[in-house]
């Protein structure tokens, strides 16, 4: 396995060194711990947004830190979550005193590791808010599994909600928001092939050559079938029909009470898709598929939304959300409102995303 | 009876043993998830290592709640808040403590775990560390109850834990990534019960 890099235990700090020396005008990067933020952080009076994960999902989150995005991103290792203590630093680092709003991928170590951060901030002062991106919908129960992981839907909300916060909303108005984006989305993601964690030195799961893993999340971990490979038309058949097919969804997440400085348990159904629904629809590389096999899925999929009668009225195509280099592609789609297509079509100026600006 | 400079042998062993077993946890974690707990675990257990030194003054309470900040700080994934909640909360347990009775060692564990399922929510039966952790103290409460020496209750307790550990192989997985293979977990031993385990066994050598 030949793989562009030093030692491996460097992969993540060089990689961070590079966007350090590319984009200084945009982002900073803080070494010890680990976190990047806006060049201009921490802007007074904004609630500023944070995310993060495991590395190897370039350029998420890193690459979407800049105005009418994130402001911070707290990368960890190589498909690892950050640290408590890299979480906490990057929020005292952007807090303008409008107070940070986390957005979290549902993976239980994500989510572990931003409940422990949230608190130390709350107990520090700050007002916190998180919530949680759980938009793969080849997670079909929530009561056997640790819920629907969190995927393409974390792009979509943070380039909605970032733009949110640049207009002015605060904090619970924000976290509101990016509730209903999440509830709004659903996404399914499909493998070629595995990928390679620089540290293992091998592929992740092994996959014929006659095969494909439908259902990945976006840590080569393997999905939920594998099928013996078939045409793009297919594939993009099965996907949107795992996405429109897919009933309501049920499940308990913890949100945090600020007033009370606790966790409670609330549940939360998202509704089908319907017909008469406009959609932001995300075809996303998971970094080994090129934007010409992105292009022949999208032709496919617009045929099949609008036999649907679903309106596609922006899309995002190309690598935003990748695992390493591993072949394979997700849709998402994202059911819109005039608020969430205002916010969209918002400028936007990141190292990964750019528009109006 | 435990001395602080047996719980300091604790910590030191579980980093060489973390250590030897990298490849070996990081194998059970690719074929359930994401092949990383043994990167993780020594990752976070060299930090301490390194840092162990530097608490020498600490009581066996502060050096146990350091070493879960370090794991808090160095592991990542699932298993580091976990661990890393299992450390600080022994050490508030065994907080001014310059050596440990068999009725301290009981609690300092008890709240370890406590600790754990209040941050993952496990049950038994999840294929989670808690599946070697529960047993493993219900074990050393019991033999302690009876009136055993803490030799032979962490020898029960270890018995417990590499039991709870292979007692996770035919268990479908409800807590974690693992979770996510649905069927295709069972068969697999957990790597979380398999690290919990070696804890617990590093401790039975350090107090040997
Ligand atoms: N909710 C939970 N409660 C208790 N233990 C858990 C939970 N989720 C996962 N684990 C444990 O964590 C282990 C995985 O740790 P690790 O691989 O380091 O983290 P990650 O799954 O984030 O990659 C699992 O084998 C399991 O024992
Ligand atoms: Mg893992």
């Amino acid at each position: 396995m030949k793989k562009l890099i030093n030692a491996v235990d460097d992969v993540v700090r060089e990689q961070l060194q590079g966007m350090a020396a590319a984009h200084p005008d945009l982002v900073r990067v803080h070494y010890d711990p680990r976190y990047i933020v806006r060049a201009d952080a921490p802007v007074q009076g904004k609630v500023a947004v944070i995310s993060g994960g495991g590395s190897g999902h370039e350029p998420m989150h890193g690459g979407f830190v800049g105005r009418g995005m994130l402001d911070g991103a707290c990368p960890g290792e190589m498909f690892t979550s950050p640290t408590p203590d890299q979480v906490y630093a990057c929020a005292q680092a952007v807090d303008g005193g409008a107070g940070v709003l986390m957005i979290v991928k549902n993976y239980t170590g994500d989510v572990l590791n931003f409940e422990t951060a949230l608190e130390l901030a709350h107990f520090d002062g700050i007002p916190v808010q998180s919530v949680l991106i759980d938009d793969d919908a080849a997670v079909k129960d929530s009561l056997y599994t640790a819920g629907r992981r969190g995927v393409g839907a974390t792009v979509l909300a943070e380039k909605i909600v970032g733009a949110a916060a640049e207009a002015g909303y605060d904090l619970d108005a924000c976290a509101n928001l990016c509730r209903r984006v999440n509830r709004y989305a659903r996404s399914i993601g499909i493998a070629l092939t595995s990928c390679t964690v620089p540290a293992a030195g091998r592929p992740t799961f092994e996959l014929g050559d006659g095969e494909f893993e439908f259902g990945i999340g976006i840590h080569g971990e393997p999905g939920r079938q594998r099928l013996p490979m078939r045409a793009a038309d297919s594939v993009t058949e099965m996907m949107a029909a795992a996405i429109l097919d897919d009933g309501p969804y049920t499940r308990t997440v913890r949100e945090w009470d600020r007033q009370a400085g606790e966790w409670l348990d609330v549940t939360l159904t998202d509704d089908p898709f319907q017909p008469g629904d406009g959609v932001i629809a995300f075809v996303n590389s998971m970094g080994g598929t090129p934007l010409s096999e992105l292009y022949i899925v999208y032709r496919k999929l617009a045929e099949i939304l609008a036999q649907r009668g679903i309106r596609i009225q922006r899309n995002l195509i190309g690598p935003y959300i990748t695992s390493l280099e591993m072949q394979g592609i997700s849709i998402t789609l994202l059911k819109t409102d005039d608020e969430i297509l205002r916010l969209w079509d918002a400028p936007v100026l990141t190292p990964g995303l750019r528009w109006g600006m | 009876m435990l001395t602080k400079a047996q719980i300091i042998l604790w910590l030191e062993n579980v980093a060489a043993v973390m250590r030897q077993n990298r490849d070996y946890l990081t194998g059970l974690d690719a074929a359930v998830g994401d092949a990383d707990h043994g990167a993780n675990m020594d990752r976070g257990f060299q930090t301490v290592l390194q840092k162990l030194p530097s608490w020498d003054g600490s009581d066996i309470g502060g050096i146990l709640k350091l070493a879960g900040m370090a794991l808090m700080s160095s592991v990542g994934g699932a298993s580091g808040p976990l661990y890393g909640t299992f450390f600080m909360r022994a050490g508030t347990a065994a907080a001014g403590k310059e050596e440990l009775d068999d009725d301290d060692l009981r609690k300092l564990l008890a709240a370890g775990v406590e600790g754990i399922v209040q941050r993952g929510r496990p049950v038994l039966g999840d294929k989670t560390m808690y599946d070697s952790l529960f047993p493993a103290l219900d074990a050393l409460s019991a033999a302690l109850a009876s009136g055993a020496d803490t030799q032979t209750a962490l020898d029960r307790a270890v018995s417990a834990a590499e039991e709870g550990m292979l007692a996770t192989i035919p268990l479908q997985a409800r807590k974690g990534r693992a979770s996510y293979l649905g069927e295709r977990s069972i068969g697999h031993q957990d790597p979380g019960a398999t690290s919990a385990y070696l804890i617990l066994k590093a401790l039975w050598d350090a107090a040997a």
